[in-house]
């Protein structure tokens, strides 16, 4: 055997460790988001994604037209996770779910928080909550709560 | 289209923990079960296909060294895909199309036991919107199973018989992880991971792998007596924006079977790539399947090899179709969260 000190090392993180563009659609939501604001992209046939979508995935069409949308919105979809995994951001039972903010036409995944699972239903009436500090991520709305 | 037939299929015992056992190690003994069931060795070969995950193994290009499973020398034309194998069966039959091979062999393997899935699963998803969100993979299956219920798509009646059935079919797959029985109690005595999915309505996490042999017309009966036909085979994708899709029905897949013009056929028997309870009596609907006997092999809750379960499916149903008197199966693959893409193979055993 060869003495520990006689190897070669090399350090290896497991990471994406490559930086990417957001490009021009989801720079601008990105930004707008670092100012608490929500956009989203409309269409030509007056329908709205938000999470800004770089295309209509029915008429493939691109979109740039950026309007506000939210920050209320209503549960479309929720799973409720009473025992947190270590990956997760939130450390308490949360949910996932799939938020449709006002004047949007299409859902955004986010987390919703300080609730109960008793409190949710499809339908629920919930609003975004921010980030402490923004730094034009998705993360930036920290979570959705119970619309007072 | 030139016909093409499956003409071998082996699947590796489904583990918990492969442990010590390589990807090498795993591949190589379905590999050659294959080529000594068929009395072939590589150079019968043409193109060699194979489908895994890099981020099961935490590198890139780790799909490489699978190919120390096979005879690489003389050179091999070979290609993989970051997929379920079924999509590496699908690349060989265009290969076959195209007339640059005759024969293809096709394996999947994947060990998902050394690492956390969850959140392997969360880094492939989109990195902008979705990733840095962290959501695992029951908690976005769990969005659609909450549609459906709330639709009366399905019952929570429906999932809690898929457990059930799924377990009492494990013992036609000598190769299933899960075999023991349960009932309505056990069912309702486990814990939720998400709900409204508990633990049994997942697939357990498994390593294994399970490779394929296709073949064109001329040589399909060189190698078998009874080669089980590839009728029709269609794979589309939905929209990576999860939340601008309709998670209460598949548009792709009623497109998928209109393309294979499947409406008038009697299938026999049928496999889908359903890993959580919820989307089996989904997709039995969605493809009229309510009559014809489904996942008799247990399915991905007896076993879910992460890049082999899709092409297991078609590979159950060849053996179903080899081994019974039936005529015309379905099997099913599936990729994504909430079943966005999803490919459909009508497999038919010659009269």
């Amino acid at each position: 055997m060869s003495d520990s000190k006689d190897l070669l090392r090399a350090p290896f993180e497991l990471a994406y460790n490559y930086k990417r563009s957001n490009g021009p659609v989801m720079s601008k939501f990105f930004d707008a988001l670092g100012k608490q604001t929500i956009l989203g992209t409309k269409s030509s046939t007056g329908k709205v994604f938000s999470p800004a979508a770089e295309f209509d995935p029915d008429t493939y069409e691109s979109l740039n037209d950026m309007v506000e949308v939210g920050p209320g919105g209503s549960v479309e979809s929720f799973s409720w996770i009473e025992a947190p995994q270590k990956h997760h951001l939130i450390k308490e039972p949360f949910a996932f779910a799939l938020i449709k903010l006002d004047g949007a036409d299409s859902s955004m995944l986010h987390m919703i928080a300080d609730c109960n699972e008793a409190d949710l239903s499809i339908g629920t009436r919930v609003t975004a909550a921010w980030s402490e500090t923004t730094t034009k991520r998705i993360t930036d709305i920290k979570f959705f709560t119970l619309e007072k | 289209m030139k016909r093409v037939a499956i003409v071998g299929y082996a699947q590796h015992p489904i583990l918990k923990n492969a442990g010590a056992l390589n990807e090498v190690e795993l591949i190589m003994p379905v590999v050659h079960q294959l080529f000594n069931d068929l009395g072939i060795s590589q150079k019968d070969i043409d193109f060699t296909c194979s489908g895994s995950c890099d981020y099961l193994q935490g590198a890139a290009f780790a799909f490489v060294e699978g190919l120390s499973a096979i005879q690489t020398n003389p050179p091999i034309k070979e290609s993989h895909v970051e997929m379920d194998a079924a999509w590496a069966m699908y690349e060989s039959m265009l290969k076959i199309q195209m007339g640059d091979a005759e024969t293809a062999l096709i394996y999947g393997f994947g060990k998902s036991s050394p690492g956390d899935l969850d959140a392997i699963i969360s880094l492939q998803m989109d990195p902008y919107y979705i990733s840095p969100l962290w959501p695992d993979r029951v908690s976005l299956a769990a969005l659609q199973a909450r549609v459906l219920l709330d639709q009366n798509v399905i019952t929570s009646e429906q999932m809690l018989a898929s457990v059930i059935e799924a377990r009492a079919n494990s013992k036609n797959n000598k190769n299933a992880l899960i075999t023991d029985l349960i009932d309505e109690s056990d069912y309702l005595k486990n814990a939720m991971v998400s709900s409204p999915l508990n633990q049994l309505d997942c697939p357990p996490i498994s390593d294994g792998s399970s490779a394929m042999i296709i073949a064109s017309e001329e040589k399909a009966y060189e190698f078998t007596d009874h080669p089980i036909w590839i009728e029709g085979i269609d794979h589309r994708i939905e929209s990576s924006n999860l939340g601008s899709r309709n998670l209460a029905t598949s548009k792709t897949l009623q497109a998928s079977m209109d393309q294979l013009n499947l409406k008038n056929i009697k299938f026999d028997v049928a496999e889908l790539h359903t890993q959580f309870s919820h989307e089996l009596p989904f997709l039995k609907s969605l493809l009229n399947l309510q009559d014809v006997p489904t996942n008799l092999s247990g399915g991905p809750l007896v076993g879910n090899v992460m890049m082999c379960a899709g092409l297991d499916a078609i590979g159950k149903t060849y053996e179903s179709l080899k081994n019974n008197q039936f005529t015309h199966g379905l099997a099913h693959a599936t990729s994504g969260p909430c079943l966005q893409h999803n490919m459909l193979v009508h497999l038919e055993a010659q009269k």
